[in-house]
């Protein structure tokens, strides 16, 4: 009898869950196979669930559009080096935040916490980018967000928990903190390095925000911007939109080709999330409240 | 300081990024009391005190950013709070194990997204011409409803999409605090004769009580942060009444009019009240009994 109950609440949890991952993978599939569906035959008011006509002629537009791959390379060159730069500053700052009875170890604590909480503001930061003459530069997409409170203690806390004999046992060795940090700190962060490169890539690839801030100039948008313009601004029925009015495409692109966009700039999310999955459910419990 | 002077070398990246990239900016906040002049520069302006915070609260513009503000970070508290609470409870129910795996990872996904490919899912789903919905809706023979450029829907396209988002990256915090909960205290209630339901009810969820209490007062000390980014996307001018918040108007005055001084006195007014709320929120959570952020 009780048994049985217990099946039975089984089976609606499990139906209820394959629900919800569908309508997760949903949005995917319909993109995906709208995007492979024939421009030319395809018409704006179809209803299509598989596509009938198949066709990679979206595909051969988009990347035939010089806008992509300019677009392409600057969101790659910000990836790059910016994820780079995002796990020095991050790796060595937070290493410095380890050493509790450093004089001025405090003041750097401080420094960082106080951060979470407050901000100058959003205008501030960019009257700074502008003085410093980073407008339309992709620099300007960089360095001001090199590393941040949250990545700093995640990382901080995942230094603690190395036996620090380890650092102990190499000083009387006679290395100085500098080979200490590159010799054993180092090569024992390989998990939290992996992770955190993925997780500045990620963010990186996804930066939006600070292109419509800071790059005027189209050749330079990031392909989020570069997506957006592609189908939120062109976007037929909402008329005129606040951003971007002077430099709205002439004619919205078919739905095809939007589709075909939208894939393209997911592709390598969908690509390196199988990895990134394991290692960011570990680096979200790492730096979690301790609840 | 000898002992240390290599670290101080580690040191040297993070502080001239904080020291550039955050806390030079302050500088910026002084333009807040004048009326700053580009042309004119930060010496030659005019210093106006609280004037441009008058203007703010006078002109009628505050009290519209307040609500829709309040508006959609309550909504997110009512419905894209609870939901991966819920959900964990579901996955935790599995006892399947690829199953359970499976859905973890399907639904994990949305998190990475970038909220420009989550606003486009929502207009190639539900924008009038070319929406999904809409041409669903059209070949049953039934009407075209404007979901993008009708106020009636905004509110539940912003939550419907913050949960599709987040609510399975939102379950891996409580899916940890339930893996550690003492078995023996789920082997004690099968003794009292405890269905599953019951199970949920009276161990698991006040087993995971701190952690949700903990994360719904940070949450709180976030109540005037809603998305900037996904909020700016979606706003068009059929909506800007409703939809309009602190971040969107201070890009507007700010970064698109020029209104430096002004904006920044908004943006200031909003950091201030974000960090009283956070301080508050803080002391809350330490008033629980719980560790608190700082």
């Amino acid at each position: 009898m009780k048994q049985g109950r217990l099946q039975y609440g089984d089976i609606i949890n499990y139906i209820a869950l394959t629900l919800i991952s569908l309508s997760m993978l949903f949005p995917f599939l319909y993109v995906f196979s709208v995007s492979l569906t024939d421009p030319a035959t395809y018409v704006q008011g179809e209803f299509i669930l598989l596509p009938k006509e198949f066709s990679l002629d979206s595909y051969k537009f988009v990347l035939g559009t010089g806008q992509l791959w300019n677009s392409v390379k600057a969101t790659l060159f910000i990836t790059v080096v910016g994820t780079v730069l995002n796990l020095f500053v991050t790796m060595t700052f937070a290493y410095v935040l380890t050493k509790n009875d450093m004089p001025g170890w405090k003041l750097f604590t401080y420094m960082v916490l106080f951060m979470m909480f407050f901000h100058a503001g959003m205008v501030p930061g960019y009257l700074l980018v502008r003085e410093l003459g980073l407008m339309n530069s992709l620099w300007a997409l960089i360095l001001p967000g090199l590393t941040n409170p949250w990545s700093l203690f995640v990382v901080r806390s995942f230094y603690r928990s190395i036996p620090s004999s380890l650092e102990e046992a190499a000083y009387i060795d006679g290395a100085n903190d500098l080979t200490i940090f590159q010799k054993v700190i180092l090569p024992l962060s390989k998990p939290v390095i992996a992770a955190f490169s993925l997780f500045f890539a990620v963010g990186l690839w996804n930066t939006y925000l600070s292109g419509i801030f800071y790059i005027q100039d189209p050749k330079k948008w990031p392909l989020q911007v570069f997506l957006s313009q592609m189908i939120i601004e062109s976007n037929t029925d909402l008329g005129s939109s606040a951003n971007f009015d002077d430099v709205r495409q002439v004619q919205p692109p078919s739905e095809t080709i939007k589709m075909a966009s939208l894939v393209l700039v997911m592709i390598p999310i969908l690509l390196v999330y199988p990895f990134l999955q394991k290692h960011f459910a570990k680096g979200v419990l790492l730096g979690s409240v301790k609840g | 300081m000898i002992r240390y002077r290599w670290m101080y070398l580690l040191a040297v990246p993070g502080l001239l990024y904080f020291l550039i990239f955050q806390y030079a900016p302050m500088w910026g906040i002084l333009l807040a009391f004048q009326d700053y002049n580009p042309y004119r520069g930060f010496w030659g302006s005019e210093w106006v005190g609280f004037e441009n915070f008058r203007t703010f609260f006078s002109y009628g513009d505050f009290w519209p950013l307040l609500r829709n503000t309040l508006t959609i970070s309550v909504l997110n508290l009512l419905l894209s709070f609870p939901a991966p609470i819920i959900l964990a409870l579901m996955i935790n129910e599995v006892r399947t194990e690829a199953f359970k795996r499976i859905t973890q990872t399907v639904v994990y996904l949305p998190h990475f997204l970038s909220w420009v490919i989550v606003v486009s899912f929502t207009f190639l789903f539900f924008s009038l011409d070319i929406g999904f919905v809409n041409k669903a809706l059209a070949s049953v023979g039934l009407e075209k409803i404007p979901f993008l450029s009708d106020t009636l829907y905004f509110y539940g396209l912003l939550v419907g999409q913050t949960i599709w988002k987040e609510v399975g990256w939102g379950t891996i915090i409580f899916l940890a605090a339930i893996a550690g909960v003492d078995p023996q205290l789920y082997e004690a209630a099968t003794v009292d004769g405890a269905g599953r339901l019951r199970k949920i009810w009276h161990v698991t969820l006040p087993a995971i009580r701190s952690t949700i209490v903990i994360l719904l007062i940070l949450r709180t000390g976030d109540i005037l942060n809603v998305g900037f980014e996904q909020i700016l996307l979606m706003l068009n001018p059929m909506v800007q009444s409703i939809g309009d918040v602190f971040d969107t108007y201070v890009y507007r005055q700010g970064i698109l009019s020029g209104n430096f001084s002004y904006s920044i006195a908004v943006g200031l007014f909003k950091s201030v009240a974000g960090l009283i709320l956070v301080a508050g929120a803080n002391f809350l959570s330490k008033k629980f009994g719980e560790e608190g952020l700082y």
